[in-house]
């Protein structure tokens, strides 16, 4: 519904027709995917009654790891991808255990995640950003040819009219919906959302639960991070600073509640391409930046009302 | 579970006046809709007339009148989602549009909120608590309305001093100064009417507040309440209980289906007229009492008593102890020891405190490490690792709370009753089957009579006793060889309770071994093949059911009867 509004506003405001050509559309699906991928994996945590703040820095060192991985050490994309995809694995999978075996607040948890993962993006990238000028053995930097994945990711097919990154966000909000509303663990994790203590009387194995949540959110941000760092061209420990919040903002404005144990991946989707109008409308109105932030925070409180009026 | 410790019990067997009395007169002539004549020259303190009430298109009150004079004792009877919580909430101003009129003290008025009824003198006691677990007690009896002290400040010391008094005359055995969160769930019941008291409300509204209080404190809200009404306050009292409503009522409005049956003098309604005003239709084999009902339920689970025993154990527990939560050496459960049969209902009495929902608990394996004992199940060892092993292995538990232990409120119908069977309905890799599931599900829920607007509604869109239908299809639905069935019908109406000792008599033929707790005793006594009593965290004594009388398990449960050595 906030989504309807904000097409039939850019159609209003559609800046000289610019609002019905594809490449608009093109853009703007290229430009919210990164964000769209944190919140598929926000969206697994919130359902469970948690929240993922780790996720910006998490996409930080992904991004590191990965270039780091490809460019200076040479190793082909097909081994790079999985390392990169199980160190967010891991280390959500670390959230996890402190929210579920000890009890931690979520907030708290990430928060500590957070901090530390920007700091280890740091360690792997030496403070720098990783690109393919790498040095040598006596410290001469050489240039060396970016590795063929990140065009790869960069690019778009369909004649130009899909960007991949739009494609690999896609796929992400299939693989969250498929487990949310389709699998077993999707089930249990609703069920640890909406009442824990319920879901372990009812033999839900709540702390495995809990770890795959956060685990899921660790691989969507590592995800992220490719996507970025294929973007860029290079891994740079300090990308992606407060996307937590734009990843939260979108599920929050999709209607699925903090509270936990309610909400879905399609209404993230909405969510996020709700966000991503905003931003285009307002940016091929050449609307300021400062405007664009102060709506952004506007249409949240409108859509979480919205979403409270039609209960 | 703790144990309560501030909020100790003794029992006291109600005086045989106080009983249930059913007056021998057959009124079956008078049918519903005929409403009792002019009752009192007073003006009523309450009066609504015609209210309707709709939901979105979906009209919930059909035009409905009702009236409260001073000085009495109303009871507003029907069964789960007949209407009543949605006219109290219109009287206690949670809902402002209805159409209708309300008058309260020969004013009319509409509440846009409750603080409006509040200030009219309407005090609602919820049947779910309202109270702030982390504040103290005299915090959440001034609250709202604190008294204030210098420099625009609250006075703690007088509310202190203020609400010990209150609660010296209540005759609560806690502190101002102890926080809600540590006190039993009936102690905070009492201090919930305790609160509605204080504020000198001249209409007072009870939603069912007996579901967690034990004999002793019914028996001293029920004194209260007299003499409220010897105030000439008016009370409106909702309530399942038969007795209840024959030891306090005046007068009985029953509503069914949002719509008005009728409103008359408790003397011209004997249980069996009501029950039908309730339902509108008789029940199978209904009896003149609650009690009757109960008993033809249980009927031919009594016909063969040797049975369950031929059958062979289902659940053998040997000094099975319970530690307490903080206190360390201490025990809430200390060293209980019995035998379970297949295609037996086993109970388990005691009071609040004596450690009988522990017992179910720990059997579960939800108490973890504070359990200890040796079991078999089926002959084979169990050993209480935790509620997954458990479900796993056929044992199963419904815990007395539904509300926080039970239900997740978000959760569809479907979701809520399979929670506990997804294994069953999903493959290896973990993709659930949903046809397969929610046909099972559409079963279960016929066979429990459930009414819910769709499989799909959350499970907090249903009434209380519906939800309490989903928890036990929950339980149900894993197909279990145990269950432990701890107050399984608190706060549900009479149809439902038949329904519920209905099913529970088919499960028992199947073989299934209950365990059940439940503070109603006549359902205690006509539902158990056997009773054990449980006082002080051991057993006091086991009766068989052709023996066991309301007073002599009352007696164990106090601890009066010879017992076991008590070494707490």
């Amino acid at each position: 519904m906030a989504l309807v509004l904000m097409i039939v506003i850019g159609c209003i405001f559609s800046a000289d027709g610019a609002f019905y050509r594809w490449s608009v559309h093109r853009d703007m699906l290229r430009q919210v995917s990164v964000f769209g991928i944190l919140a598929c994996g926000m969206t697994v945590v919130i359902i469970s009654a948690g929240i993922d703040l780790s996720v910006s820095s998490l996409l930080a060192l992904a991004a590191v790891t990965f270039a780091w991985l490809t460019m200076p050490q040479g190793w082909s994309a097909l081994a790079a991808v999985p390392v990169v995809l199980a160190v967010g694995a891991v280390l959500g999978s670390i959230s996890g255990v402190l929210v579920a075996q000890m009890r931690i607040q979520p907030f708290i948890v990430t928060l500590a995640m957070m901090v530390f993962g920007r700091g280890l993006a740091k360690v792997i990238s030496g403070g720098r950003k990783i690109t393919n000028y790498v040095p040598d053995a006596d410290g001469v930097s050489q240039v060396v040819d970016l590795p063929e994945i990140f065009g790869i990711i960069d690019s778009r097919v369909l004649g130009g009219n899909l960007s991949i990154v739009t494609i690999i966000f896609a796929a992400c909000v299939l693989i969250t919906w498929i487990v949310l509303s389709r699998s077993r663990l999707g089930r249990h994790i609703y069920a640890v959302g909406g009442n824990l203590e319920a879901a372990r009387l009812s033999g839900v194995p709540v702390r495995l639960t809990l770890i795959s949540a956060y685990a899921l959110s660790g691989v969507f941000a590592a995800v992220a991070g490719i996507c970025q760092a294929a973007q860029e061209t290079h891994g740079d420990p300090e990308t992606g600073i407060a996307y937590e919040l734009d990843a939260i903002a979108m599920v929050v404005i999709g209607g699925t509640s903090l509270a936990g144990g309610k909400g879905s991946v399609i209404l993230t989707l909405i969510g996020v391409l709700t966000i991503g109008y905003l931003q285009k409308i307002l940016s091929l109105n050449a609307a300021p930046e400062a405007t664009r932030l102060m709506l952004t925070g506007a249409i949240i409180i409108c859509a979480v009302l919205f979403q409270r009026g039609r209960e | 579970m703790t144990a309560p410790i501030a909020c100790t019990m003794t029992y006291q067997a109600r005086t045989q006046e106080e009983r249930m009395t059913t007056t021998g007169r057959d009124l079956t002539s008078m049918g519903p809709g005929s409403v009792a004549g002019s009752m009192s020259h007073t003006d009523p303190a309450v009066v609504m007339r015609g209210i309707r009430k709709a939901f979105g298109p979906v009209e919930v009150l059909h035009g409905i009148d009702f009236e409260v004079l001073p000085g009495e004792i109303h009871v507003l009877a029907g069964e789960n989602g007949a209407g009543k919580s949605t006219l109290i909430k219109i009287l206690s101003g949670a809902y402002s549009d209805f159409t209708g009129e309300l008058q309260v003290g020969g004013r009319t008025l509409r509440f846009a909120r409750p603080s409006e009824a509040v200030r009219a003198g309407i005090a609602t006691i919820h049947q779910e608590l309202s109270l702030v677990p982390s504040m103290t007690v005299a915090d959440n009896l001034f609250l709202g309305w604190e008294v204030a002290g210098r420099f625009g400040g609250v006075d703690f010391a007088l509310q202190r001093a203020e609400a010990a008094r209150i609660l010296e005359e209540m005759e609560l055995d806690c502190s101002p100064r102890q926080l809600i969160s540590e006190l039993p769930i009936s102690c905070q019941q009492s201090l919930e009417i305790a609160r509605a008291l204080t504020r000198d409300a001249s209409i007072l509204i009870l939603d069912e507040p007996t579901s967690a209080l034990n004999e002793r404190e019914v028996d001293s809200l029920f004194v209260r309440l007299r003499e409220l009404r010897s105030r000439n306050r008016s009370i409106v009292y909702i309530t399942h209980r038969m007795e209840e409503i024959y030891q306090l009522a005046d007068r009985i409005t029953v509503l069914r289906d949002g719509a008005l049956v009728g409103t008359a003098p408790v003397a011209d309604l004997p249980p069996a007229n009501l029950v039908r005003w309730m339902v509108g239709r008789d029940l199978p084999k209904l009896k003149s009492d609650a009690t009757q009902v109960v008993r033809t339920a249980a009927q031919p689970a009594r016909d063969e008593p040797a049975l369950a025993g031929a059958r062979g154990a289902a659940l053998e527990v040997e000094n099975l102890r319970v530690a307490h939560a903080a206190a360390k050496g201490h025990f809430v459960v200390g060293g209980v020891s019995f035998t379970l049969n297949r295609g037996e209902v086993l109970g388990l009495a005691g009071l609040e405190g004596s450690g009988k929902s522990e017992v179910l608990h720990a059997l579960f394996g939800a108490l973890g490490r504070r359990a200890d004992g040796q079991l078999r199940l089926f002959g084979e060892p169990f050993s209480m690792k935790g509620p997954r092993e458990s479900v796993e292995r056929g044992v199963v538990l419904l815990t007395n709370d539904r509300k926080s232990l039970g239900l997740a409120p978000e959760l569809s119908v479907t979701h809520s009753v399979s929670l506990a069977s997804l294994r069953r309905f999903s493959g290896r890799c973990g993709w659930m089957r949903r046809r397969e599931e929610s046909k099972a599900v559409r079963d279960l829920t016929r066979e429990f009579r459930l009414r819910a607007p769709s499989d799909e509604a959350p499970v907090r869109s249903l009434s209380g006793g519906n939800q309490q239908k989903v928890y036990l299809a929950r339980c149900l639905l894993p197909q279990p060889r145990v269950l432990l069935l701890d107050e399984p019908t608190r706060g549900i109406d009479v149809g439902a309770k038949a329904d519920i000792y209905d099913l529970m008599r088919t499960w028992v033929a199947q073989g299934i071994a209950i365990l059940l707790v439940t503070s109603e005793m006549d359902e205690l006594l006509a539902l158990s093949d056997r009773i054990i009593v449980m006082h002080s965290g051991r057993i006091s004594t086991e009766v068989m059911r052709d023996t066991a009388s309301k007073d002599a398990v009352l007696a164990a449960a106090m601890g009066s009867q010879r017992r076991q050595s008590n070494g707490r």
